[in-house]
């Protein structure tokens, strides 16, 4: 993308817009925003591990009984199922920075497959856990749970109410994450259908891509921290 | 003129062309614009609205002050007004005050650009914000809210008012600030004209970025505190709710993590108006330009590092307790160095005593009176017994009013040519200065003693001993409250009957004054260059530099 140094400017594209004096500058803000707002993203995500640990520090017995209920396997695919999509997505920008069209539409639908095959998995973990009165907050039923963790050979012990709190709370907002996820890979799969991207052009695809990953990075700390507390 | 080569940005070289607000006319010109003028100005005219409504609430409740019983408005009424005034004055007016109406008109042109980075993010900043503000409406005649402006846990998760809605307000109102932060900060790495380097920027901008890293920093903590504390009120997660095994000091430390930076949201742009109209009004180069634009970053650095103090006796560890304290103490430093470079610019100074200046020099009173009383708070023996007192309310009223608010008014009044292309009559500027001057110091300046002879914050009732302070206070309120009026009235009516103005009427030497007033749609004629700061003025400067040129 970079021109060298002391060439002219390059031609402007379809998309440059024209409060910018040049396509690089255009794409150099499009980048920084993008960090900047992936910033925005790890705060507000450190927020929730923060309450986290507070939870685990005060509550240390009823985090490990609580967090046996929880399906590792569930848990172990979808780590899986997201690295994945992160390699499809790389995959992705590299197409479009070589300006291989078929190629970014190809690794886009993986990258949306695997974050849609993510988010039935979840549904199947979180009616699974309904199932059994695992709701949180205070439509927790205490019975019902005890006696599911039970029939598996576990106990709960203190307020287990609180760490499927934040369960619920950390996977819900990383679910919903997911599904912005699925709905801004669907707008630039359209947009690459119609040809908009190629070395010229591919800023959308690569801001898309940051997320993406960013998403998925989450997913990576969720995931040991939740399911394998042991 | 001393800052750019502006031959190919000068308007005098060009046919005048039309201004922003004729090149397109309509509401749809304005609802859906991009441009970053117009948006600065909805944004002003939003603020302002919201001051009124925040200042009704004060002098509603400082009416009912008036007597020591309670006699004008229920209990319960003046906890929800004493909610919605603080409320709405920090969410509403003071936050995306200055950045959001001076910051969205002056970046770009300061920097010589067309827009900022991203425009489109732009007009969403300014429709999520009025997205928020209607929660805050529906709020207000859905039963209100009781709480205080910080939601304090565990009363924010039982009270019966609308908690919910309005944090869901507060919340959205975060979006706003964090998309314009990030905005700005592009805006300020990537658009600056040819020439413009990091340490010829005016001072405004090295303020308006310094803010808009806090903004992006700490938002989004609050963003998540708001929405464990909806959770813990609709679900009852049990995270800061005791009754459900939660921990309320934990929302505390959560709150102030955002909170206590935001307060640095709410001054430093203030602190970059100061800059501007000390500098400009007193035609001398700006004493230690480098020390003021870095002791902004520092501010944004350690305003990170003292949430605490807030906690002094909410059962914070001792030790936590002294290292927020002396963490508190250091933050004095780099905002001591900004009231002395600004005293040092005054001195020998060709000072014109207009109307932005004697804003400028109302708040290096009002100001430094607010910042060394927080050094009182800071201190750990001093706070247990000023805290939640009379003594906190004055202190950051004379933080936040006496700093922000004055300075933003001057800075209404010193671009108002620039903004509206009239000219405001000065001497009734004058006197509104004197008036909110005069208005606001009686109202709080004895707060700082009711509040050490032991009145406590937020009640509606108090011993008939404090009573003639209170009636003070109140009286100094309608003053103020009138100088407000005043200022808003005369500003309006010029612009019917006000005189043209220059492009550049108090001879800035900054890029936005190289231009029409007011702007032209797309700001300059042409590609403007800078060679110099923004702060050589030609002729009379004294401070033994000759004339640029």
């Amino acid at each position: 993308m970079s021109s060298a140094h002391g060439q002219g400017p390059k031609a402007p594209h379809a998309f440059f817009q024209h409060h910018y004096n040049t396509v690089e500058q255009q794409a150099g803000a499009a980048k920084l925003g993008m960090w900047v707002f992936l910033a925005t993203e790890i705060l507000m995500f450190s927020g929730l591990f923060l309450a986290y640990f507070i939870i685990r520090i005060l509550y240390p017995e009823m985090v490990l009984g609580s967090h046996e209920l929880l399906s590792k396997t569930m848990g172990g695919v979808n780590t899986v199922v997201l690295l994945f999509s992160s390699f499809t997505m790389a995959m992705a920008v590299r197409s479009a920075q070589v300006g291989d069209t078929p190629g970014i539409i190809r690794n886009l639908i993986m990258t949306i497959g695997c974050a849609c095959i993510f988010m039935v998995v979840k549904y199947f973990e979180y009616t699974g856990k309904f199932a059994h009165g695992i709701f949180p907050g205070k439509y927790f039923d205490y019975g019902r749970a005890a006696a599911y963790a039970a029939e598996h050979g576990h106990e709960l012990v203190g307020m287990p109410h609180i760490f499927f709190g934040i369960y619920f709370t950390m996977t819900g907002l990383h679910g919903v994450h997911v599904a912005v996820g699925i709905g801004v890979l669907v707008w630039i799969m359209l947009r690459a259908k119609k040809g908009h991207f190629g070395p010229q052009y591919y800023s959308p695809v690569e801001n898309v891509g940051l997320y993406w990953h960013i998403v998925d990075l989450v997913w990576i700390f969720l995931f040991p921290l939740l399911y394998l507390v042991k | 003129m001393a800052t750019a080569d502006t031959s190919s940005a000068h308007g005098g070289d060009h046919a005048r062309e039309v201004s922003f607000y004729a090149a397109k006319t309509g509401l749809k010109s304005w609802l859906v614009t991009l441009d970053h003028k117009r948006l600065g100005m909805m944004y002003l005219v939003g603020t302002m609205v919201f001051f009124l409504v925040g200042g009704i609430a004060a002098l509603t409740l400082r009416t009912e002050l008036l007597t020591p019983e309670q006699d004008l408005v229920s209990a319960t009424t003046y906890n929800k007004l004493f909610t919605i005034h603080g409320a709405v004055m920090v969410f509403l007016v003071i936050i995306p005050s200055v950045p959001g109406a001076l910051g969205n008109f002056l970046l770009p042109l300061m920097l010589g650009a067309k827009d900022v980075a991203f425009p489109r993010l732009n007009l969403l900043s300014f429709w999520i914000y009025s997205l928020g503000a209607v929660f805050f409406l529906i709020t207000l005649v859905n039963g209100s809210l009781d709480t205080g402006w910080t939601f304090y846990t565990p009363y924010s998760t039982s009270s019966g008012t609308a908690v919910v809605t309005a944090t869901f307000g507060a919340f959205i109102l975060g979006f706003s600030s964090i998309l314009t932060g990030l905005n700005f900060i592009v805006t300020v790495h990537k658009m600056r004209a040819p020439g413009l380097t990091w340490n010829r920027l005016p001072l405004f901008v090295w303020a308006i970025y310094s803010t808009a890293v806090i903004q992006i920093l700490a938002t989004p903590v609050l963003a998540i505190t708001l929405m464990l504390l909806m959770i813990e009120r609709t679900l009852n997660i049990g995270i800061f709710d005791p009754a459900m095994g939660g921990d309320p000091v934990l929302y505390q430390h959560f709150f102030w993590f955002y909170s206590h930076p935001a307060v640095y949201i709410m001054i430093l742009p203030g602190f970059g108006i100061i800059s501007e109209l000390i500098a400009v009004h007193s035609r001398k180069h700006i004493f230690g330009y480098k020390a003021i634009a870095l002791s902004s970053i520092a501010i944004a650095i350690i305003s990170f590092l003292v949430w605490g103090h807030h906690m002094f006796v909410s059962g914070q560890s001792e030790l936590a307790g002294v290292v927020f304290s002396f963490l508190t103490f250091a933050v004095a430093v780099p905002t001591a160095i900004k009231v002395f470079s600004w005293v040092a610019t005054l001195y020998k100074g060709s000072i014109e005593f207009n109307t932005p200046m004697l804003y400028a020099l109302a708040f290096l009173f009002t100001f430094t009176i607010g910042g060394l009383t927080g050094i009182f708070l800071g201190a750990l023996s001093v706070d247990v017994h000023l805290h939640d007192t009379y003594f906190v309310v004055a202190h950051f009223h004379y933080v936040m009013m006496g700093g922000t608010i004055i300075a933003f008014i001057g800075g209404i009044h010193h671009w108002w040519g620039k903004m509206t292309g009239r000219m405001f009559n000065e001497a009734h500027g004058r006197w509104g200065c004197l008036l909110v001057f005069i208005g606001f110091n009686m109202t709080f300046f004895n707060q700082f003693i009711v509040g050490q002879q032991g009145m406590p914050r937020r009640y509606a009732t108090y011993v008939p001993q404090f009573q003639q302070q209170h009636v003070l206070s109140t009286i100094g309120s309608y003053i103020l409250g009138l100088g407000l009026l005043w200022t808003a009235f005369y500003l309006l009516r010029s612009l019917k009957t006000g005189a043209q103005a220059s492009d550049n009427p108090y001879a800035g030497a900054s890029l936005e004054w190289q231009t029409q007033s007011p702007p032209i749609e797309h700001n300059f004629h042409g590609q403007p260059r800078v060679d110099t700061d923004p702060y050589n003025f030609p002729q009379i400067d004294r401070s033994g530099g000759m004339d640029h040129h």
